[in-house]
């Protein structure tokens, strides 16, 4: 990959509000456009907010949209992750991020691993994507996981064998786990956050952005956080711990330089086995069962 | 140290932000707030004060005829320490009118109308004041029932509901609420001499150590035992969470067409378009 200057912008979109949250969109980008960023990454559904309900339906948008016509407009040079909500050809709605650059929509990611437990309902409103597709990116190779995506294995190690030089994680995590329990310090969530971010950068080997959100929506507060990762899976750039739940802008450079050194020392990719997994799937059904 | 101890600075920060946020997106920065003299309003007003800064703040005192009077001197105080308005009504000759037309002896019913007079002034004065009301009500309390439906339990915004009362407690000594608010035992103040812990028949130590266990662990009965919960206690808590969970919902609508408001029309209060 290409040195590249990558922001993310860490910020609160209202909820169902487009016209709020483009105005939103068009502001970063103009900053980041001036501070000399290359790509800039905003966290999942960005445009619309999360917690959704039955407005998923009425703000689905396809790639045609006008809101996205604009930032797809806006990209250029700047290469743009946006979170939005996606309505497909055949009319299925999807949780989904798309990568803008050079006024086209180089790549869109469709949420595979929705999350249907507890606070979230995402089965409910959202058709499941069907793929882990990496692309290449004028900056590098990219692979877009939203949220709960990196919570399963499977685009983690599809994007591995892909050889991807950095996993794009934009997220809508609510922030909970506030106990002071064994010295515990800072939000449960958060902690399981770095800590699955870390491990899949040093599994994968390569960059690790993460990018959440923050604000309220009936009372649920999203955890921002926004961290980028080494592929030795150190924290390269994180905010200030009094800035973690608020608006900002996270800033980091990556390089491929980091990415062969690192891979030279550790060549996980290499000693991968993929043929492992594919006898494995191989004895079993569908559902991951063994047949055989 | 408990299980239940909180991080108290993380909680400060994210109830903080809450009430900024929650409160911005009803378009309104002001906050009208009951004081009791007890421990969760003063924790809630603290906080408001904190967030939205005193001037922004309208703390009501409602005493009734029997109230303590240390409870409205305790409020004055916290008041005077957070620097936020106040106004005092009592509340004796208008629950007192509906009380000799009605001939209401009972001590439940008696302290449900008067929750429900504090209600209907603090709704009356959140329009002058151009302020949401905001709750103090923990969680101890709202999963036990231990409210009024439409006095104590009507609000629009509730930092507290997910706290329970050792957590109020050590937030309250996090924001420095005075030591006599903190120090006396919790109590409705309906009449002379009651505490909550009197009415509830266990201790809030227990009743949170029980629900803790039971809803944020996912504790079944048999594993509450095991951990040595008194099987009358364990049983006392679990059938006041059932019985009241009318009042931690809005009221039931019967359905009749394709679309029924809170069933399949589901929106967030927080709903723009």
């Amino acid at each position: 990959m290409n040195r590249a200057r990558i922001r993310i912008a860490q910020v609160n979109p209202r909820l169902g509000d487009l016209a709020h949250n483009l105005d939103l969109h068009l502001a970063e980008i103009e900053a980041a456009r001036a501070d000399g960023i290359q790509v800039l990454v905003f966290p999942e559904l960005s445009l619309t907010g999360y917690f959704l309900k039955d407005q998923t339906a009425e703000l689905a948008m396809n790639l045609e949209a006008a809101e996205l016509q604009r930032l797809i407009g806006e990209s250029g040079d700047l290469s743009i992750c946006v979170g939005f909500v996606e309505r497909s050809s055949s009319g299925a709605i999807y949780n989904a991020a798309a990568w803008l650059e050079r006024g086209e929509v180089k790549h869109v990611h469709r949420k595979v691993h929705l999350v249907s437990y507890g606070m979230f309902d995402e089965g409910r409103d959202f058709a499941a994507g069907t793929g882990y597709r990496s692309f290449d990116s004028i900056h590098g190779r990219f692979g877009i996981l939203i949220c709960e995506d990196l919570w399963h294995m499977t685009g983690a190690y599809t994007y591995l064998l892909d050889e991807v030089d950095g996993l794009i994680v934009t997220s809508a995590s609510p922030a909970r786990g506030v106990a002071a329990e064994g010295g515990a310090r800072g939000l449960r969530s958060a902690r399981t956050w770095d800590r699955l971010a870390g491990a899949f950068a040093t599994l994968t080997q390569s960059w690790l952005v993460f990018a959440n959100r923050v604000g309220f929506e009936d009372g649920v507060a999203f955890g921002g956080g926004s961290a980028v990762y080494g592929p030795g899976g150190d924290t390269i750039a994180q905010l200030d711990e009094a800035a973690l739940l608020d608006p900002g802008r996270l800033d980091a450079t990556l390089d491929g330089a980091t990415l062969r050194r690192a891979r030279v020392a550790t060549p996980l990719r290499r000693d991968e086995r993929p043929w492992v997994l594919a006898s494995e799937l191989a004895a079993r059904d569908t559902d991951g069962r063994r047949i055989r | 140290m408990s299980a239940l101890d909180v991080q108290v600075d993380l909680v400060e920060a994210l109830l903080l932000r809450f009430l900024r946020e929650e409160l911005g997106a009803a378009g309104l920065s002001r906050a009208v707030i009951g004081l009791s003299g007890g421990v969760d309003s003063a924790v809630s007003a603290a906080l408001a004060a904190r967030a939205l800064g005193p001037d922004a703040v309208l703390g009501v005192l409602m005493p009734y005829r029997s109230s303590n009077p240390d409870s409205v001197g305790d409020a004055r105080l916290l008041a005077a320490d957070l620097g936020i308005e106040t106004r005092e009504i009592e509340i004796s000759e208008m629950a007192d009118a509906y009380f000799g037309v009605a001939q209401v002896e009972d001590p439940t019913r008696r302290g449900n109308v008067m929750a429900r007079c504090r209600m209907t002034i603090l709704y009356d004065l959140s329009v002058e004041w151009r302020g949401l009301v905001i709750g103090t009500s923990n969680k101890t309390e709202m999963l036990l029932g231990y409210s009024t439906q439409f006095g104590d339990g009507a609000h629009a915004v509730n930092p507290l509901g997910d706290l329970y009362k050792h957590q109020v407690f050590q937030l309250a000594r996090h924001l420095g609420v005075r030591a006599s608010i903190v120090e006396k035992p919790p109590s409705a103040d309906l009449f002379e001499g009651q505490t909550d812990e009197d009415d509830l028949g266990f201790s809030y130590a227990h009743a949170d150590a029980v629900l803790y266990s039971m809803v944020d662990q996912r504790w079944n009965r048999e594993e509450l035992l095991a951990a040595g919960h008194a099987p009358q206690v364990v049983d006392a808590i679990a059938r006041r969470v059932v019985r009241n969970q009318y009042k931690r919902l809005p009221p039931v609508i019967a359905k009749l067409s394709e679309r029924t408001i809170n069933q399949d029309f589901r929106y967030l209060r927080d709903w723009h378009a």
